[in-house]
């Protein structure tokens, strides 16, 4: 079979996996080096699909072959799909030539199990062992490990690799038991414990060598510890294939997030996949609601949000009409209006429309002056958003002022039950 | 006044002109700057020579006017932008900083935040050149491989985002040609020249279907989100990416494909192997034979909620047959973590005061009376929470099959939880600690004292006293052994 056949093949096997991002590790570069690449911190999407997505690393299967049978998968043991397996010189060229054309930051590289874990998490390290050693690669890579790899695999992929992700599919033990019944959930578990004790160990040890000074007058350095994984692990899991609510999705997010540090969850909608299982009727993918847990993530990482009080609603479900934050806020109007020039930093994080950076700068400026309402046209946060919901000189919200609706009747939302 | 600067990004021939109209107390209305459109275009569009650089007497009153670092940093970045307006912008910041002293403590003010939008869209232009400069191989006259990109900027960046790529590309040989700035990297240094034409763009390489190929298949043609990928990837940059040429028809076709898989008969499904041996469950009541059996046994235990939270369940570790089995409380966070008793800081507490008695701890059974980690979530920490009377309980039945299968000569609880499912009873540590007691139906004495993160949690200047009691009762609890068993 010929590469731009099993390209096309692999490409599309490894589609449906959400993760993308390519920023948080190290900063290196390829000056002095053999070879080319580097990574600045933020990664770059280099291109976007026509499904919004951003291309930013190769995302590629090493083969679609897979033994075991997960019912929403497309490369599942009984899909009738084309299969193909790259060598790993294949996957070694494309990475180094898309890179060259400045078509990526590296590589995302994941497999079907074949044979047994380790025999498929040896190719993968090879691939990234090769990019790394033969042809000193500097750019991101970033590996799928499989669960039940033995350590030893898994503390090689952590050396070549930025980030090592492991996927846990299905948001409750339920799920996974259901659609997924050769997946070990608590094995699962165990290997993302595994990694983050790893990452801590390796953060842990390159805090505590001692620079060293060499000669008199050069700089002190330190022989740093091999790095793990520098930009952590995340995971994905897929929404709409069974009946878990967004609550239970948050809470599990929650979790994860809290015993493994992960980096990212990432959530993938379900999405309609050829020659599917008959146990899965097909829709179109439920995108607003990915879209809203993404939003309600965000709210948890970033604005200090529990996950508990995130979905009001007593289905359990996002409101699909209004973002997280405003559904929040409208569940909760006696604790509004907010005084923008009174209100501590927590509760500004909780007005509708403001975001870190501006509740920042309001910070900033109200040690100064006091702040007025036109402050807000200037910091470029939507005014007619957060209005309603804060005082400032000048203004205060008027009684039933225009305020999006309460909760609708939940429109028939794509579901599968 | 009129300033003119040969260079329209020389941001220290810039700065030297504002400090000295600064120095010689030139309001901003009255200067009027002007720059050539590109770096050494210097003929003079405006015909009459201008006073490039401002009178002697002005230079000589120049002083160094402190402004605050970041607005240095500010400048190097607007002076990039296209606006002709730029230079005026930032020397009236500059006059307003050095005048009202209040300015610079206000992230709101209107010619700020103008500055501020100003950097902002040179960044985002920055970052998409990084982000969309396509190369393509080429074979030069000199036989050498070079790689050459075409590329059309909205601001002046060329000189500014050129060291990223020889950062990045260090052995490549390569060339990014735009219609103001070119710039080639040799492997060893940068050199820029003045612009190209469009014609000079490279024609596409064989390799570059590989690519296309690519895009089109990682696209999954159920999400077709067309808005999303305009507000990221802008029309504008489209005619210098090779795969926008593939947008159109992806889009039209999306609609009838994802149709297509939904309306698809299922087809019968094919087994390429076997089914892989499915994780089974321990059959529910039957006392497992080894330690082994034990744990696969406990991990899927869910016969009180902690199971379902918790990584793992944590058995204990020792060798058959110890004389002593040590029982703690529940896994912490690090013993969750790592599977293992006693790793987290109570373990290490145990640890010193084994080393100190001279006692190894691998001559003895650690265990836990409750074999899954219990906590509460607290934003992004899981905060230990001590296991109630029904989950110890329900757990019990664990550490039961513990003891007989490692048979241990005496029993030392730590802390309260192990106590009670030791004794079958309440038990008040503080009052009986320090003595082995016969009331398990197996016979096996049970010594009770301390749990290590008691300790821990004592205020500091406690803790010493309280170990060295603590050191007393292990010490106790080892040495009196036969003698309690003979009692
Ligand atoms: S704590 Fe004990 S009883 Fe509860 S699930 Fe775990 S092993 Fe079972």
């Amino acid at each position: 079979m010929d590469l731009q056949r099993k390209l096309a093949i692999l490409a599309d096997a490894a589609k449906y996996d959400a993760s993308c991002a390519s920023s948080g590790s190290q900063p290196r570069d390829s000056l002095g080096g053999r070879g080319i690449g580097s990574t600045e911190g933020a990664g770059i999407c280099h291109s976007f699909a026509p499904d919004g997505r951003c291309i930013s690393l190769l995302k590629v299967l090493l083969t679609n072959h897979c033994q075991y049978d997960c019912l929403y998968c497309v490369n599942r043991a009984s899909s009738n799909v084309p299969r193909a397996r790259f060598r790993v010189d294949e996957v070694v060229q494309l990475t180094l030539d898309f890179y060259r054309r400045n078509c990526i930051e590296g590589l995302f590289l994941s497999s079907g199990i074949v044979k047994s874990p380790d025999h498929t998490m040896e190719q993968v390290v090879e691939v990234a062992r090769t990019l790394r050693e033969d042809h000193d690669f500097r750019g991101y890579i970033h590996l799928k490990t499989i669960p039940d790899a033995s350590d030893e695999l898994i503390a090689r992929a952590g050396r070549y690799a930025d980030r090592l992700s492991i996927n846990v599919e299905m948001p409750t033990t339920e799920g996974l038991q259901a659609l997924a019944p050769e997946k070990d959930e608590s094995a699962i578990r165990r290997s993302m414990a595994r990694l983050r004790l790893r990452i801590d160990d390796t953060r842990e040890e390159a805090r505590r060598v001692v620079p060293i000074r060499a000669l008199p007058g050069a700089a002190p350095a330190a022989a740093k510890p091999p790095p793990f994984a520098p930009a952590g692990q995340s995971t994905q899991m897929i929404v709409g294939a069974d009946a878990t609510d967004d609550r239970q999705i948050l809470a599990s997010s929650a979790t994860l997030y809290g015993a493994y540090k992960l980096k990212r969850v990432y959530y993938s909608a379900f999405s309609p996949i050829p020659d599917a299982a008959r146990a899965l009727p097909l829709v179109a993918p439920p995108l607003m609601r990915e879209h809203r847990l993404y939003q309600a993530d965000w709210l948890m990482r970033f604005y200090g949000f529990g996950h508990q009080e995130i979905v009001a609603e007593p289905d359990g479900l996002l409101r699909l009409d209004v973002d997280p934050k405003l559904a929040w806020a409208l569940a909760h109007a006696d604790r509004f209006p907010v005084d923008l020039n009174h209100a501590p930093r927590e509760m500004l994080l909780r007005v509708p429309g403001l975001g870190v950076k501006a509740v920042e700068r309001l910070l900033q400026a109200r040690r100064v002056r006091r702040v007025r309402a036109d402050d807000l046209r200037r910091l470029h946060v939507p005014a007619r958003k957060v209005l309603p919901f804060v005082v400032a000189d000048g203004h205060r919200p008027s009684r039933g002022a225009p305020m999006p609706s309460p909760a609708p009747q939940r429109p028939a939302q794509a579901s599968l039950f | 006044m009129h300033v003119r600067l040969d260079d329209p990004v020389d941001l220290d021939a810039f700065r030297r002109h504002a400090r000295q109209l600064l120095a010689a107390g030139v309001p901003p209305d009255r200067v009027e700057w002007n720059a050539a459109q590109a770096a050494g275009d210097a003929a003079d569009l405006f015909g009459a020579a201008s006073d490039a650089a401002p009178p002697a007497a002005l230079a000589s009153a120049a002083q160094h006017q402190p402004v605050p670092a970041w607005f240095v940093e500010l400048c190097g970045d607007v002076i990039l932008h296209r606006d002709s307006q730029r230079f005026a912008l930032l020397y009236r910041l500059l006059w307003r900083l050095s005048h009202e002293p209040a300015l610079r403590h206000d992230p709101l003010d209107a010619d700020l935040m103008q500055a501020r939008q100003m950097a902002k869209a040179v960044h985002r232009d920055i970052h998409k050149m990084r982000a969309f400069v396509r190369f393509t191989r080429v074979q030069g006259d000199d036989g050498l491989e070079r790689h050459v990109a075409w590329f059309e900027p909205e601001h002046r960046i060329v000189e500014a985002n050129a060291p990223f790529f020889s950062r990045r590309f260090a052995q490549m040989r390569w060339a990014i040609l735009t219609p103001e700035r070119c710039v080639e990297w040799n492997g060893q240094a940068l050199a820029f020249q003045g612009g190209a034409d469009r014609r000079e763009k490279p024609p596409p390489d064989a390799g570059e279907q590989l690519w296309l190929t690519y895009y089109e298949h990682i696209f999954n043609p159920a999400r077709l989100k067309l808005a999303m990928m305009r507000r990221e990837m802008p029309r504008r940059y489209w005619h210098n990416l090779p795969e926008a040429a593939l947008i159109q028809p992806l889009a039209e076709a999306a609609a009838a494909r994802s149709q297509s898989m939904i309306e698809a008969p299922p087809t019968a499904p094919r087994r390429i192997r076997a089914p892989v041996a499915l994780h089974l469950r321990p059959a529910a009541g039957v006392a497992p034979a080894s330690l082994g059996e034990l744990r696969a046994a406990a991990h899927a235990c869910r016969d009180c909620p902690i199971g379902a939270l918790a990584t793992q369940a944590v058995c204990g570790e020792g060798p058959l047959g110890a004389t002593h089995m040590l029982v703690g409380e529940q896994p912490g966070d690090q013993e969750d973590l790592a599977g293992r008793p006693f790793v987290g800081p109570a373990g290490q507490l145990l640890d010193r005061a084994m080393a100190q008695l001279g006692w190894a701890r691998d001559a003895v059974y650690l265990a836990n009376a409750v074999k899954h980690f219990k906590y509460e979530l607290r934003g992004k920490r899981r905060i230990h929470k001590t296991a109630g009377q029904r989950e110890a309980e329900a757990c019990a039945h664990w550490l039961d099959s513990e003891i007989s299968l490692v048979r241990p000569q005496g029993l030392v609880a730590l802390g309260a939880t192990a106590a009670r499912t030791l004794l079958g009873r309440p038990v008040a540590v503080q009052t009986e600690r320090g003595a082995w007691l016969h009331e398990r139906g197996d016979g096996r004495p049970v010594f009770v004292t301390l749990h290590p993160s008691a300790l821990l949690r004592l205020p500091y200047p406690e803790q010493g006293e309280a170990f060295g009691r603590w050191l007393a009762d292990l010490a106790l609890a080892r040495g009196t052994l036969s003698a309690a068993i003979a009692a």
